[in-house]
């Protein structure tokens, strides 16, 4: 290991970084309500966001049920149902991932893991909390306003999406786009901060090139975010204009229902380019988190080192920057210029060279290892399924020409939920396993984890695999039912009642999560304060769980790399970072 | 060992699926039997990645399992294998995107004696237009759509007036001849996507899309709309039938053109399925 960092003996003592005693909360208002405790905030983060989506899992349900049972629930008309598919993809692309991953796991994990006492900007990290929950309860608000929610599809193509007789096009599309624009605002507050705080908040001792992977994950996630988001935010103004002040950024000469409308000159596809140049990094900010966390979770309860760590930063950052180069590989038939698609069907695939090193790295971390088959790793392995089976899909659906029969059909459907919804909630599931004994200080309930484990993993693919076949056939996507049709054989509907069936079974396993959550509050066993004997700075605070300032009196030094697992001659089989010695990948031994 | 056992059984049985089970594509109707072959290139190199990575996973879980006693090696990096296995896979992508571009280059250059149709979708119905005599589509624009001109023909393009204007009808289309579909919208988004043909491209207002094609068996097939278009997405279908040459020119000779269609001048409203026709605040 190349390691040019400080170690204890050689920096100069910063001023700055004692406990102050001015800045901690007062009243119980400042410190579980209006709080500017990154620890707190995550969990605000976290609780919104969980609950947000259980609204996304009901409304995915609801929409199974009439793939499978068409009419069975009379309610559920064509509007409801394209409102249905349109506030889940949305939900949970937007509202549960990023913001669990980013203001959950980021807001919790990178102030400890990096050996600081909180962010850097308390106070617009709570602030961006309560914009996110104003955008949530924006977005909840459409479902109560006349017309109800936008029915445009989550990707909200125009013309469509503002045109009045799609449902939702009085109230719904307003209230979706004000929503998106105060989340990108809330979100800026705590991007911010999360880089500002890896990039100057870090203890001493703590280089770049020591970060655990879990925060290099959240940290490049963020910056991607940081960039991308504009794209969404200036298409959502552009396309309030076009709604409300009747201007024709994205609106061509349009006859609606017989009807010549007054917009002219804008052009649709403008919107899908702007659109798409968030939407593409905004998977991999998604997955970004993900496979940091995944690394961690795989190094700790393996008891061996993350193999090949450099390789695995590099990864991560050269994702992050491909991915701004993709975009249009969600537009091969959108109609734009056709040769575009030579340029990024060529980047697209070269993005999966470092993906799949992200693969094999894992899959050799295991290898010689001394796997304990506890809950994070059984998640982490089931995220390493889901996640290579996405992925390798999605090989398909990048090559250009490959893409032609299968775009906007079932196997679209199949391949993102397998990437960038099964995969990374695993992974959610096994951070939470593996993290809520330090936030809580008890375990969570082993039998009922297992038995969330094998409902959610076996189901999801259950689910999503069999799925990909029902768009081979060619049953398009977005279909509140598919009709007469000479090409559908009758089999696929079978296939669609089963898919339907394990979908409830599967989002009924959640309760049980969720019942464990609270259950464990009070239930759990008492943890202490590494449970897990894992060598990254969180396990190492001086309480369980963790106080305001994190840390005491002292803030810890760093003297070696966040994998120090089985190393020879030590006498644990894991090596603190804060533990000075010479043994393990410290300054000393690589010199 | 039930982690062990359930991973195997992935891994195979995912391929036993694949392989057994009735969901396959529709026999293809088009000339882009290239992109059935690019895709099946493609199963098999990921098929091969999926069933040795989860076995791999598999043979770890089994082989390292905790037992008291056991304590993991020590390897921080392995710069061979990595380099190795980073070469392994670029080659493996090589393998997929060189047929893919090499069938993209096919798929969008038009061959020069391909003949013209176009196909304009509105909520939720296909017309259809062919040349007339001249051998060429008039200009059409969003702006001239009225009740009595659906597509939006330009009368002042002589061109336009012996076009051949099929409103909510059947597309007939001659086996073996090249055709170049060219795509336009009037309202919102669609997508002409017909699953034999394999080929499909999205219809935009404002704009003249296209993609291209030889059918190549005759037949009867669907049309279904790929791009969310509104409420009647579903149900917005229609019919393409690939004629023999003899018969496609016996219905050819049945189409009115549009300049028989004005002088019928009988106002045709645009066709709204009455379950969906209701406006967004009735429900």
């Amino acid at each position: 290991m190349v390691d040019a960092s400080h170690d204890g003996n050689d920096v100069i003592t910063p001023a700055a970084v004692e406990d102050v005693e001015l800045y901690h909360p007062h009243s119980w208002w400042t410190r579980y309500v209006f709080s500017q405790d990154a620890k707190v905030i995550a969990i605000q983060y976290a609780c919104t966001a969980i609950a947000i989506g259980l609204v996304a899992l009901v409304l995915s349900w609801l929409m199974r049920i009439q793939l499978a049972f068409p009419g069975a629930l009379p309610f559920i008309d064509a509007d409801r149902y394209y409102q249905f598919i349109t506030m889940h993809g949305m939900i949970m692309v937007i509202y549960l991932l990023t913001a669990l991953f980013l203001g959950g796991f980021g807001n919790y994990l990178i102030p400890l893991m990096v050996g600081a006492r909180d962010m850097v900007f308390p106070y617009a990290n709570m602030l961006s909390y309560w914009l996110y929950l104003l955008a949530v309860l924006v977005l909840v608000a459409s479902f109560f306003t006349p017309g109800g929610p936008t029915g445009a599809g989550w990707t909200l193509y125009p013309p469509q999406a503002i045109l009045s007789n799609t449902p939702g096009g009085e109230w719904g599309i307003i209230l979706m786009l004000v929503s998106l624009i105060i989340f990108v605002i809330g979100f800026t507050m705590g991007g911010l901060n999360y880089v500002v705080t890896v990039l100057q908040g870090r203890t001493r001792g703590m280089t770049l090139m020591r970060l655990p992977l879990t925060v290099w994950g959240i940290f490049t996630a963020t910056v991607m975010a940081l960039l991308a988001f504009p794209a969404l935010f200036v298409a959502c103004v552009m396309m309030l204009f076009d709604r409300m002040a009747g201007t024709s950024f994205f609106m061509p000469a349009i006859v609606e229902m017989g009807e010549q409308l007054k917009h002219g000159g804008g052009s649709p596809i403008m919107f899908q380019h702007l659109f798409w140049f968030f939407g593409h990094p905004e998977v991999y900010i998604v997955a970004l988190p993900a496979f940091g966390i995944v690394s961690d979770l795989i190094s700790t309860h393996a008891r061996k080192n993350i193999f090949g760590y450099r390789m695995m930063v590099w990864a991560i950052v050269i994702i992050g920057a491909l991915s701004f180069v993709v975009w249009a590989h969600h537009m091969y038939v959108s109609g734009m210029n056709p040769y575009f698609g030579y340029f990024f069907a060529t980047t697209t695939l070269i993005i999966a060279v470092p993906t799949a090193i992200k693969v094999y790295n894992w899959a050799l971390t295991l290898w010689r290892g001394n796997i304990h088959l506890t809950l994070p790793m059984l998640f982490s392995l089931a995220f390493i399924v889901t996640f290579v089976n996405g992925g390798l899909t999605g090989l398909f659906l990048g090559n250009v020409v490959v893409d032609v029969p299968l775009s906007d059909t079932m196997f679209v459907v199949a391949h993102f939920h397998m990437v960038m919804g099964v995969a990374p909630i695993l992974v959610i599931f096994g951070a939470i396993y593996h993290w809520y004994p330090k936030v809580t200080g008890r375990m969570l309930n082993e039998a009922m984890g297992q038995l969330h484990f094998w409902i959610t993993f076996l189901g999801a693919y259950l689910i999503f695999f069999p799925m990909h076949y029902v768009g081979l056939v060619g049953v398009p996507r977005r279909y509140y039912e598919i009709g007469e049709t000479s090409f559908v054989p009758a089999s696929v509907h079978d296939l669609n009642v089963f898919i339907t069936v394990v979908a409830l079974i599967v989002g009924a396993a959640q309760m049980l999560f969720l019942f464990n959550l609270v259950w464990s509050l009070r239930h759990g066993r008492e943890a202490g304060g590494n449970p897990w004997r894992a060598t990254t700075l969180e396990w190492q605070t001086p309480q369980t769980p963790p106080v305001h300032g994190n840390w005491g009196k002292e803030l810890p030094i760093v003297y070696r790399w966040a994998y120090d697992y089985s190393v020879p001659g030590a006498a644990e089989d894991f090596i603190p970072q804060n533990q000075p010695g010479t043994l393990g990948v410290t300054r000393e031994a690589v010199a | 060992m039930a982690v062990v056992l359930v991973l195997v059984v992935i891994a195979v049985g995912s391929v036993l699926f694949h392989l057994l089970s009735p969901w396959w594509w529709t026999p293809i109707a088009s000339n882009w039997s290239y992109i059935d072959h690019t895709l099946v290139i493609t199963f098999w190199i990921t098929g091969v990645v999926f069933v040795a990575v989860v076995l791999f996973l598999a043979y770890c879980v089994w082989r390292f399992r905790h037992d008291p006693g056991r304590r993991a090696a020590y390897e921080p990096e392995n710069r061979r294998l990595e380099g190795g296995l980073a070469a392994g896979t670029a080659l493996g992508v090589v393998a997929m995107l060189a047929p893919g571009l090499f069938v993209w280059h096919q798929f969008i250059t038009v061959p020069p004696d391909a003949a013209q149709v176009e196909v304009v979708g509105q909520q939720w119905l296909w017309s259809f237009r062919l040349p007339g005599a001249d051998g060429k589509l008039g200009r059409a624009e969003t702006r001239d759509v009225s009740p009595d001109n659906a597509l939006g023909i330009d009368k002042a393009d002589a061109s336009g007036l012996d076009d051949i204007v099929i409103e909510g009808g059947e597309l007939h289309l001659p086996v073996g001849k090249p055709v170049k579909v060219l795509l336009r919208s009037i309202d919102v988004l669609h997508n002409f996507y017909v699953p034999e043909f394999r080929a499909k491209m999205d219809m935009i207002p404002g704009m003249v899309t296209y993609f291209w094609l030889t059918p190549t068996r005759t037949g009867t097939f669907d049309i279904l709309c790929a791009e969310l278009c509104g409420v009647g997405h579903s149900l917005m279908r229609g019919t393409v039938v690939v004629d023999s040459e003899a018969d496609y020119q016996t219905w050819l000779a049945e189409q009115p053109t549009f300049t028989q269609l004005q002088a019928q001048a009988e106002p045709v409203g645009t066709p709204v399925p009455a379950e969906i026709a209701q406006a967004p605040g009735e429900r």
